[in-house]
C-alpha cells in the first residue's frame, strides 16, 4: 500500500516540475474567471449525497441502527462537543498526528536531503531504505506492539514510520531533478557551499519536497485510525471503538467524519504552504 | 568618400581612447574530446584586451566548446588558455542562450545573485542600464524572452566583468528583439571596455557586433576575418553586405558535418523558438 501511493508521489513530483516550464498566463486567467464556480461545484456531490441520505432516513429506508440521520449525528457532534469529550479526543489524536509528523517528516527531510546531496550517503543508505520502504506500516504493527506495548510509542512510531518514506522520497528526487543549468550558472556566479544550497538548489527541490508533504499529511491520518483503534485511552479512534461497543451508530460517524474534515483541513494546509512558497511558480498562482 | 574616411578616423581614435578593463586571452593548442570523438583540434586563438570576437560556424562545429573551456566549466584535454593577469583569474560572466535566471528570486535578487546585500543599489543600477528598472520587484516568469536575456546581461554586467562570454544569448529571441539587444550590449561594450567573445550561428549579428569574426569548422579554426567597419553599424551598408556575403559562402563551401547542420535547418530553428516565445 505504502508503496504504491509514494511512488505516484514520485511522478506527480515530476508533472510538478515539468509544469513548470509549461505553465502560461493565459491558464490563469482562465482559472480566476471560473473560480467562484468551481468552488460551488466541488461542494455540490458531498452536499448532494448528504441530502439523499436525510431523506432516506426519513422515510424510512435507512434503520438508524445502520446509518442514523444526518441529523442525529449532527446532534452528537453537539453534544460530544458540548460536554467537552469530543475537544479532549480531537486534541489528543492532532497531537499525536502531529508529534508523529514532526519526527517521521524530519527524519524523511534530513535523510533526503543527505542522499540527494551526497553520491556517497546515497550509496551507502538508499538501496537499504528502499528495501524497507516495500513493506507496509501496517504490516509492522505485530512487532510495534511486542516493541513498545501499546501506549503512545507505538503509535508515534507507526505514524512517522508511514510519513517518512514519502517525504524522503520526493526531497531525494527533488534535489537530483533541480535544473543542472542553474546550479552551473551559479557557480560561475561565484557560489558554492551554503549559499548554493540555500539560494539554487534548496527552492529548486520545494515542489517535490512540498508534494511529500501533501501526501504525508493524507497517510498520517490513514495510519493514526488503525493505531487508535489498537488500543488508546483518549482520542478519535478511541471514542469511536467506544462507541461501537455501545452500539451508538451517530458517535461512530461522527468520528468517521471527523478524520475527514481533519485530512481536508491537512490539505487545505499544505496547500497553503504552495501558495506562500512557491508563489513564483507560475503553477500556482 | 572624404567624409567616409574622416568619420572613419574619428571612429578609430574613439576606440582607442576608450577605458579599457578587458583581459588578454589565448588560448594555445587547445584541444577537448569527447568521448573519444574530438571537439576541438589544438584551436589558437589570441584576443586583445577590450576587443569584441565573434566565433561562428555550424551547430556542432566546438564553438559552444571553446567558449566553455575559456569560462572554466569545462577542463581542456589537452594545451591551456592563459589570461594576460596570471596572478588572479579575470572577473569572467557568462550569458547562456537560455537566460538561466532563478525563478525563485525576484528580477532585483537575481541580478544582485553572489553579491551581498549592500551591492542591491548597483544592482538596481544594471537593471537601469538595460532599461528594467520598473520590472525590480517582479518574479522572472512573467517576463518576456527578451527581457529575461536583458535581466541576465544586467546580472553579468553589475560584476563589472573583465571578460564577457556571450554563448548564443539572442538565438532563441525575435528578430526585432535581437536587433535591440546587439545595440544594447554594443553600447554596453563600448562604455565598459571589457573583452567579449560571441558565439554566433548567424553571421550577420557577428559583423554587427564584433571586431574580429573566427570561422571554426570540425574543431578547426578556419578564418580569421577583421571587421573594420565604422560603428554603429548599418546592416544596409555596402561594405557590410560584400563581408557577410563573403562568410556566408565561405560557412557554406564546407559540406554540412551532420545533416541538421544545414542552414535551412538553422532558420527553422530559429523560427520555431519564435513562436515558442509568441505563445
Amino acid at each position: 500500500m505504502s508503496a504504491g501511493i509514494t511512488s505516484s508521489g514520485v511522478t506527480e513530483a515530476a508533472a510538478v516540475t515539468a509544469s513548470v516550464a509549461q505553465a502560461t498566463p493565459v491558464r490563469k486567467t482562465e482559472r480566476g474567471d471560473s473560480f467562484g464556480g468551481k468552488q460551488l461545484a466541488s461542494w455540490a456531490l458531498p452536499v448532494g449525497l448528504i441530502v439523499v441520505w436525510q431523506i432516506a432516513a426519513q422515510a424510512g429506508w435507512l434503520s438508524s441502527r445502520i446509518l442514523p440521520e444526518p441529523f442525529a449525528v449532527l446532534r452528537a457532534a453537539w453534544h460530544l462537543a458540548a460536554t467537552g469529550e469530543l475537544w479532549v479526543h480531537l486534541g489528543v489524536s492532532t497531537g499525536r498526528a502531529a508529534s508523529g509528523f514532526a519526527v517521521g517528516g524530519g527524519l524523511g527531510l534530513l535523510l533526503g536531503l543527505l542522499t540527494g546531496t551526497f553520491r556517497q550517503a546515497e550509496t551507502l543508505l538508499d538501496t537499504s531504505l528502499q528495501m524497507v520502504r516495500n513493506i507496509p506500516a501496517l504490516a509492522l504493527i505485530p512487532l510495534v506492539i511486542l516493541w513498545f506495548g501499546i501506549d503512545e510509542t507505538s503509535k508515534l512510531f507507526l505514524v512517522s514510520v508511514g510519513v517518512f518514506f514519502p517525504i524522503y522520497l520526493n526531497t531525494f528526487h527533488g534535489i537530483r531533478s533541480v535544473d543542472k543549468g542553474l546550479i552551473e550558472m551559479a557557480k560561475s556566479y561565484g557560489l558554492s557551499g551554503w549559499p548554493l544550497y540555500r539560494d539554487v538548489i534548496l527552492p529548486g527541490a520545494l515542489p517535490s519536497i512540498l508534494v511529500g508533504v501533501r501526501f504525508a499529511l493524507g497517510l498520517v491520518w490513514v495510519l493514526l485510525i488503525v493505531a487508535e483503534t489498537i488500543s488508546a485511552q483518549a482520542g478519535i479512534g478511541y471514542m469511536t471503538m467506544n462507541a461501537r461497543e455501545f452500539l451508538q451508530t451517530d458517535v461512530v460517524l461522527v468520528g468517521i467524519l471527523l478524520y475527514a474534515l481533519l485530512g481536508k483541513l491537512a490539505d487545505v494546509l499544505a496547500r497553503g504552504l504552495e501558495k506562500f512558497w512557491l508563489r513564483w511558480h507560475p503553477g500556482y498562482q | 568618400m572624404m567624409q567616409n574616411n574622416h568619420v572613419e578616423t574619428t571612429e578609430v581614435k574613439q576606440v582607442a581612447e576608450r577605458l579599457v578593463r578587458g583581459v588578454r586571452v589565448s588560448a594555445k593548442a587547445l584541444s577537448k574530446s569527447y568521448g573519444g570523438r574530438e571537439v576541438l583540434k589544438s584551436v589558437e586563438l589570441d584576443v586583445k584586451p577590450g576587443e569584441f570576437v565573434a566565433i561562428v560556424g555550424r551547430s556542432g562545429c566546438g564553438k559552444s566548446t571553446l567558449l566553455r573551456l575559456i569560462a572554466k566549466l569545462e577542463t581542456a584535454t589537452s594545451g591551456d588558455i592563459a589570461f594576460a593577469q596570471d596572478e588572479h583569474p579575470p572577473e569572467t560572466r557568462i550569458m547562456f542562450q537560455d537566460s538561466r535566471l532563478l525563478p525563485w528570486k525576484r528580477v532585483l535578487n537575481n541580478v544582485a545573485l553572489g553579491l551581498p546585500k549592500s551591492a542591491l543599489p548597483s544592482a538596481a543600477q544594471a537593471l537601469r542600464q538595460v532599461g528594467l528598472e520598473d520590472r525590480a520587484g517582479e518574479w522572472p516568469a512573467v517576463l518576456s524572452g527578451g527581457q529575461r536575456q536583458r535581466v541576465a546581461l544586467a546580472r553579468a554586467l553589475v560584476h563589472d566583468p573583465e571578460l564577457l562570454l556571450l554563448d548564443e544569448p539572442l538565438g532563441a529571441l525575435d528578430a526585432l528583439t535581437r536587433i535591440e539587444m546587439q545595440q544594447l550590449i554594443e553600447s554596453l561594450w563600448q562604455k565598459r571596455g571589457f573583452t567579449a567573445v560571441l558565439v554566433t550561428h548567424d553571421v550577420q549579428e557577428a559583423i554587427a557586433l564584433a571586431d574580429r569574426v573566427v570561422l571554426i569548422e570540425d574543431g578547426r579554426i578556419t578564418l580569421d576575418q577583421l571587421i573594420d567597419l565604422p560603428r554603429p553599424r548599418a546592416r544596409g551598408n555596402l561594405a557590410f553586405a560584400q563581408l557577410e556575403e563573403a562568410i556566408l559562402s565561405r560557412v557554406l563551401q564546407h559540406p554540412a558535418s551532420a545533416p541538421d547542420g544545414t542552414l535551412g535547418d538553422i532558420s527553422l530553428q530559429k523560427s520555431v523558438s519564435q513562436v515558442q516565445w509568441a505563445i
